[in-house]
């Protein structure tokens, strides 16, 4: 075949066919189209504003290395004045997390930027090493996404930032869009297209600024700039739904490349007919864990497979739904269908939502919270009751520095007692 | 002397594996590959023959179809010849010449 011209500027040979419209085009004029559409939806979209002091979560793999590369041209080509730093989790993930954390550092290098790493273990007392070691690999993305999202808060706040950029791609809503379709759940539908995700259990905002970009593109860009990231699977299990709400997308995109982009404006389109009250509102976004394991959950983890989703979320929010402590004052979150009709006896559909948002703080570590016990809590709860089991005869002391564990080894005293 | 008809004339091509697809092949990044010039129907070998040829002889994992599916290239793994989206270059039906570059990178993992 004969080399085919860009179809910009003419002279250079096209290296690149644009999925959404097919349109082939030389490296150059791909690069620089690329960043211009990213400039326009940062713009349109009005992300940013001047001064601002803006984290990117930064995992090492591709989304979050081609932001990072991609905001820091924008921020120095448009003068948007923005303060740019690099916020990275540290799961506790041997052989995967610590190895993903130096491309991080390599990028903190490379685009000039501080670097922030906030460690599960310092947070939460539970590496994911452990976590897994305790609970198995099973449902062990849930623990991982509730964990991040408010990883990622408290980090962006100890930084005193209240704006998290994350690297959620075209496909990556497409899936969601996807899985929420196929579970029938308009409320998370509509929560996952929003370009902005406030949340009233943080007064930290996130954005997608690569919402419109396709994983495509931004793997092309990656490769084309010789950027440098990494990539390895999360060692731990991926989520099957997940997973093949991904391989329908990837093949829908091999006939016909125009429906990752079409999936995601029907999602908006869907989004916009999902009553204010069902989907909690663009602004309110009432319920904490459909946020941190589902719409936002991926910004850390470099598997996509394992962001936390599906059914295995579905599973923890019965669970934690049959938490006593979540009881009194638990959120109904809505529209999932009769499991969560628990204290809705006598409610019609319409009326089965309505949701009172209540933020107060976390009773156990204060964080802000729309439950009396936030979720990462609760989810330790569970862990630190099981841990002593497992580990008690290993070795109590080393485990002296936790408080959140310290508690749970004095509650231990009694359970011997019981069992004998 | 037609060397496409010759038995055993070779094609080298440089392949390589990104984006986590070095794990399927020994963690090798770059390989250098001879491949048949033509395949097991006596045609020029093409790209189609080449990724047959690299599940059977260069793969060392055993899960194919983390590679290939429905006997293509998995959707989701981007195929470049020479730096360029093998789309523009007739996807699989590409007849592959000497210290051709071709290049696997997979969109699949990490993020």
């Amino acid at each position: 075949m004969p080399p085919t011209p860009c179809a910009l500027c003419n002279a250079n040979r096209a290296l690149i066919i644009r999925p959404k419209n097919h349109q082939k085009l030389c490296k150059a004029c791909f690069i620089t189209l690329f960043e211009t559409e990213i400039h326009n939806t940062i713009t349109t979209n009005s992300l940013f504003s001047s001064g601002e002091r803006v984290a990117i979560g930064a995992s090492g793999g591709k989304d979050s290395t081609v932001l990072a590369s991609v905001l820091k041209t924008l921020n120095e080509r448009y003068h948007y004045g923005l303060n740019l730093l690099l916020l990275s989790i540290d799961e506790g993930i041997k052989g995967y997390r610590d190895d993903s954390l130096e491309t991080v550092k390599r990028n903190a290098v490379q685009y000039d930027m501080p670097l922030e790493i906030v460690g599960y273990d310092e947070l939460y007392g539970w590496t994911m090493d452990q976590v897994v070691s305790q609970i198995g690999k099973k449902g062990n993305c849930t623990y991982c996404g509730v964990f991040r999202r408010q990883a990622l808060d408290r980090g962006a706040a100890r930084l005193g930032i209240n704006h998290v950029v994350t690297g959620h791609n075209a496909d990556d809503i497409a899936e969601t869009v996807m899985m929420n379709l196929l579970r029938g759940d308009l409320p998370r539908l509509a929560r996952a297209t929003s370009i902005v995700t406030a949340s009233a259990a943080s007064d930290i905002k996130r954005s997608k600024p690569l919402k419109y970009a396709y994983e495509k593109e931004i793997v092309l860009y990656a490769h084309h700039k010789g950027l440098d990231y990494f990539t390895t699977e999360c060692i731990y299990s991926p989520e099957a739904f997940r997973g093949s709400a991904r391989t329908l997308i990837k093949s829908l995109e091999r006939v016909r490349p125009s429906a990752i982009l079409d999936v995601v404006r029907s999602g908006e389109d869907m989004a916009r007919l999902v009553p204010e009250e069902v989907s909690g509102g663009r602004k309110g976004g009432k319920d904490v864990l459909v946020v941190e394991g589902e719409a936002e959950g991926g910004g850390g983890c470099g598997n996509a497979n394992g962001r936390a989703s599906g059914g295995e979320m579905a599973d923890m929010e019965k669970q934690l739904l049959q938490n006593e402590g979540a009881q009194d004052k638990e959120t109904e979150v809505t529209g999932k269908g009769q499991k969560h009709d628990r204290n809705c006896e006598g409610s019609n559909r319409m009326a089965r939502k309505l949701p009172k948002q209540q933020m107060g703080k976390c009773a156990r570590c204060g964080y802000l919270s729309s439950q009396n016990i936030c979720k990462a809590c609760m989810l330790l709860e569970g862990l630190n009751r099981n841990r002593p089991k497992t580990q008690i005869q290993v070795s109590v002391e080393e485990e002296d520095n936790s408080p959140t564990l310290t508690r749970r080894m004095e509650g231990l005293t009694v359970i011997p007692g019981q069992q004998t | 002397m037609d060397t496409k008809s010759c038995d055993g004339a070779k094609v080298p091509v440089i392949v390589e594996f990104t984006g986590g697809l070095e794990s399927l092949f020994s963690d090798q990044r770059k390989h250098l590959v001879s491949l048949p010039s033509t395949d097991e129907n006596g045609q020029s070998a093409n790209l189609a023959f080449l990724v047959r040829y690299l599940c059977e002889n260069l793969m060392a994992d055993k899960r194919k179809e983390m590679f290939v599916m429905d006997g293509t290239v998995r959707p989701g793994i981007l195929v470049l010849i020479n730096d360029a989206d093998w789309e523009l270059e007739g996807e699989d039906q590409y007849e592959l010449k000497r210290n051709d570059n071709i290049l696997f990178v997979s969109t699949l993992h990490g993020g």
